[in-house]
C-alpha cells in the first residue's frame, strides 16, 4: 500500500505524467497534418522517454536523450522542413482509402503481440550484479570493454557528416 | 494503491516500448512525406531503446550494457537522420516535392 501523499506516491504520479507525455507526443507526431507540428510532437515524445530513462536509474542517458534528440535531431528535422516545404493543400491526392485502416490493423496486431509476449513471459532477474550501473561504471566500461565500438562509432559519425554534406551540396549550382 | 508503484515494474516499460513501436509502424505506413516517415522511424528506434533500458535495469547482471547500447543507438540515429535529411533535400531540389507519390521514376 502506497499512499498518494508520500514521496513514492508523488513519484508514481509523475511517472504517469511521463507516460502520458510520451504517448501523446507519439500520437501527435504520427497524426498531425502539418510537418512542423509533428516534429513538435516528436520532441514532446522524446522528453517523455527521457523521463522514463530517469526512472530506470540512468540519469546520464536521460540527459543525453534530451541533448541529442530534442536538441539536435529535432532541430535538424525542423531545418529540413523549412528548406523543403511541402504544400499542405495537395496532401490528399490519389490514394487508396484502405491504407489508413490497414496500417492501424497491422500496427495494432504488432502491439498486441509484443505486449502480450511481455506480459505473459516469466522474466527472471539476474542472480548477482557486477556493478551498480552508475555514471562512473558507464564511463569505465565505455573506455575499456567497449572502446573499440566507441572508436568505430566516431568513424561512422564522421563519415555520416561528410557524406551528408556531399549529398546536400550536389546539384546546388543549378 | 498498487497502481502507484508501476514505475518499478518491468512489464510497464515493455508495454510502453511496444506502443511506441506500433505507433511508429502506423506512421511509417500512413505518412505521405519523406520527413514524416523519418519521424516515424525515430519513434520506432526510441521504442527499441526503451526496451533495452528496461531489460538493462531489471534483468541484466551488468547494468552498464544497456546504457552503452542505448548511447550507440542514439549515435546511429543521429547519423541516420543527417543522411536521410540531406537525401530529402537533394530529392526536393530535383523534384520540387517531398511527397512519396511524386518520386516514382523507377515505377514500372
Amino acid at each position: 500500500m502506497v499512499s498518494l501523499l508520500t514521496v513514492e506516491g508523488l513519484s508514481g504520479l509523475l511517472f504517469f505524467g511521463f507516460i502520458g507525455i510520451t504517448l501523446a507526443g507519439a500520437i501527435i507526431a504520427t497524426s498531425a497534418r502539418s510537418l512542423i507540428r509533428s516534429v513538435a510532437g516528436l520532441a514532446l515524445c522524446f522528453l517523455g522517454v527521457a523521463g522514463l530513462y530517469y526512472y530506470l536509474n540512468s540519469p546520464f542517458v536521460a540527459l543525453m536523450q534530451i541533448l541529442i534528440y530534442v536538441g539536435a535531431v529535432c532541430v535538424t528535422i525542423i531545418f529540413a522542413v523549412m528548406l523543403a516545404e511541402s504544400s499542405e493543400l495537395k496532401q490528399i491526392t490519389s490514394r487508396n482509402g484502405l491504407v489508413g485502416p490497414l496500417a492501424f490493423l497491422a500496427s495494432g496486431i504488432l502491439v498486441f503481440a509484443l505486449a502480450g509476449l511481455a506480459l505473459k513471459t516469466e522474466w527472471r532477474p539476474a542472480l548477482c550484479m557486477v556493478n551498480r550501473g552508475t555514471v562512473e561504471n558507464l564511463g569505465q566500461s565505455l573506455l575499456t570493454t567497449y572502446s573499440m565500438s566507441f572508436e568505430l562509432i566516431s568513424v561512422v559519425l564522421l563519415v555520416a557528416v561528410v557524406g551528408s554534406l556531399v549529398l546536400a551540396r550536389a546539384g546546388r549550382d543549378k | 494503491m498498487y497502481i502507484l508503484v508501476l514505475s518499478n515494474n518491468l512489464q510497464t516499460y515493455l508495454v510502453i516500448g511496444a506502443l511506441l513501436f506500433g505507433i511508429g509502424i502506423y506512421g511509417m505506413v500512413q505518412r505521405q512525406t519523406f520527413i514524416g516517415m523519418l519521424i516515424s522511424a525515430e519513434l520506432i528506434l526510441s521504442g527499441a531503446s526503451l526496451n533495452f533500458m528496461a531489460f538493462n535495469r531489471f534483468l541484466a547482471p551488468d547494468p552498464t550494457v544497456g546504457q552503452v547500447f542505448t548511447l550507440f543507438i542514439m549515435a546511429i540515429a543521429a547519423a541516420e537522420a543527417a543522411i536521410a535529411l540531406s537525401i530529402i533535400i537533394a530529392v526536393y531540389r530535383n523534384y520540387k516535392s517531398i511527397d512519396t507519390e511524386d518520386v516514382v521514376d523507377l515505377q514500372g
